[in-house]
């Protein structure tokens, strides 16, 4: 069962480091959710 | 979870209700990993920021999670998460993400 749905609002909080925002909000353009913030942060 | 980014969290959990949010943590190491999920779930462990004291429950997932993974479209995964997830330790971030979800999560 997929966790997102129409009425899902997604929050990202991508890493340098790790997995970056653009990277998944790619991934949630696949699905039926709306992407409300999307930031990448890095631990330096 | 930089400070800005919790102000913006909370503002915008407020705006569209916390029911229908999805948080997702692209953290490199288990352990910010699962300070982050604290931080959305619980509130700020460190107390600093806008989310301290501030139990906002929300779901939590990590982009290597499986859920995450067959919830999105395999072959843009394979192209925008793939090579980390090979890179990372994907058990120890799930264990840790999961744990945060299991325990705080209120929807």
């Amino acid at each position: 069962m997929s966790i997102f749905n129409e009425n899902s609002k997604v929050i990202i909080i991508g890493d340098r480091d790790g997995i970056p925002g653009p990277a998944m909000e790619e991934c949630v353009k696949t699905t039926p959710a709306e992407i409300v913030f999307s930031a990448t942060e890095c631990f330096v | 979870m930089d400070l800005e980014n919790q102000k913006r969290v909370k503002e915008i959990t407020e705006k569209y209700g916390a029911e229908n949010m999805i948080v997702l943590i692209g953290g490199a190491e288990a352990e910010s990993a699962g300070l982050a999920a604290e931080t959305v779930t619980a509130g700020d462990p460190t107390f600093a920021g806008p989310l301290a004291g501030v139990p906002l429950g929300l779901k939590v997932y990590h982009p290597v999670e499986p859920e995450f993974k067959e919830s999105v479209d395999a072959d843009v995964y394979e192209d925008q998460i793939g090579m980390m997830e090979m890179v990372l330790d994907v058990d120890e971030i799930v264990a840790e993400v999961k744990a945060m979800r299991d325990e705080f999560t209120k929807y």
